[in-house]
């Protein structure tokens, strides 16, 4: 996506992602401050073709890719993902009946 | 004083575990909570901050206590930035913690405990390997449509390979793939020597999931952008889905799974192998 790569609109998609993270109180979390403090002191440079900025802005992107994509892989584990088997007892709770107990335990258990 | 017990577990088929009962030492409590894989680990801690630690490397702090590596080091990253998306990977749990998202503190623990006792020579090799096996060096002889689409796709990244490093790789559509010459190995080799262990993890990583060096290289070198990288790595998939249509809790999950890890890796090399300063230069008029 070529619209994406100017780094104003990486900037704003990364504090996006922090948002969806960490609730309202994103603005306190280190994570907000480091990026701020990262894209204020990047932004200006003398050369036309900085390295280090280029370098920056690259990182900046495969960052913000982290995030969008560990959300979205979340979100569709929890959409698709088998949920594993029941337990015993929520299998015998099923059909109306309960585990037996011994108190002693088990043979081997302790 | 240790309590030996014996516990069946039957999720696991029938394989009887010796399990020893530490008491309640700080040490092993971190220790322990990676090891309990099936069962759901609550998230334990309220708040989540980094701190420098002696040798100015950085550690982090769940609540009061330390962050601990799976096999019960202290767990530290020598650049702060890393510290900062580990620490957030952290944050981003709620409720329960899930591992399978924490691909940043996953890689950190691989390097840092080194379970396999790999060596930097070990893994360089096994990188250059993975050079005779390519994803882009294989091509297809037909559908003409995957076939013009991976010349129009890998050429351009072949050709950037070659001239960047000034190596001769060739593609092939014959079974056994392409001839590489040993100056290429060599130079290769001489390059990822320069890397330091933590990236050579970080490498490993990237290129298990792309199944490529050449998109690696690619990528780290900030030729290719993630997004770009995946895709290209998923061309033939991509062509079919294309043809065929998509199906969103395979081919998605799969991108998205692929995209979270493949990020992750060039991050962890990235943040291991720069190291910042800035240079304030003053306006002269």
């Amino acid at each position: 996506m070529a619209s994406l790569s100017s780094p104003l609109r990486v900037c704003r998609g990364i504090l996006k992602e922090l948002r969806t993270i960490q609730g309202p109180s994103y603005k306190q979390s280190l994570a907000y401050n480091y990026v701020i403090d990262q894209f204020r002191k990047n932004k200006v440079t003398g050369e036309r073709y900085c390295r280090a900025q280029q370098e920056a802005h690259h990182a900046s992107l495969t960052y913000l890719c982290l995030l969008t994509s560990t959300r979205n892989h979340l979100a569709l584990y929890n959409l698709y993902h088998g949920k594993g088997e029941r337990s015993p007892e929520e299998v015998a709770g099923l059909v109306g009946l309960r585990l037996p107990t011994q108190p002693g335990g088990k043979g081997w258990e302790k | 004083m240790f309590k030996s017990v014996i516990r069946l577990q039957s999720r696991l088929g029938g394989v009887i575990t010796f399990c020893k009962v530490f008491p309640r030492h700080e040490l092993f409590r971190n220790a322990m909570k990676y090891s309990t894989a099936s069962a759901e680990r609550k998230r334990f801690y309220q708040d989540v901050s980094i701190s420098q630690g002696e040798g100015g490397l950085y550690e982090v702090n769940l609540d009061r206590k330390k962050l601990k590596t799976p096999s019960g080091k202290l767990f530290t990253v020598p650049n702060e930035a890393l510290a900062i998306a580990v620490a957030t990977e952290w944050d981003a749990q709620k409720d329960s913690i899930r591992f399978y998202t924490m691909h940043l503190t996953t890689l950190c623990n691989t390097a840092l405990d080194n379970p396999t006792q790999r060596s930097k020579e070990q893994m360089i090799s096994a990188a250059l390997k993975f050079l005779e096996t390519d994803t882009i060096c294989y091509r297809v002889d037909e559908p003409p449509g995957l076939v013009e689409l991976q010349r129009n796709e890998w050429d351009p990244v072949l050709h950037w390979i070659e001239s960047r490093y000034n190596v001769t790789i060739g593609s092939s559509s014959s079974i056994l793939g392409p001839e590489i010459p040993e100056g290429t190995k060599e130079t290769f080799r001489q390059h990822l020597g320069s890397f330091s262990l933590w990236s050579l993890t970080g490498l490993e990583f990237v290129i298990t999931q792309l199944k490529s060096l050449i998109l690696s290289l690619g990528m780290l070198d900030r030729h290719l952008s993630v997004e770009r990288a995946v895709l290209l790595s998923r061309l033939e998939e991509e062509y079919q889905i294309r043809h065929w249509g998509n199906v969103e809790w395979a081919h998605d999950y799969d991108m998205y799974e692929l995209r979270a890890r493949t990020a992750a890796g060039a991050l962890f090399v990235h943040l291991s192998s720069e190291s910042s300063t800035i240079k304030h230069k003053l306006m002269q008029d």
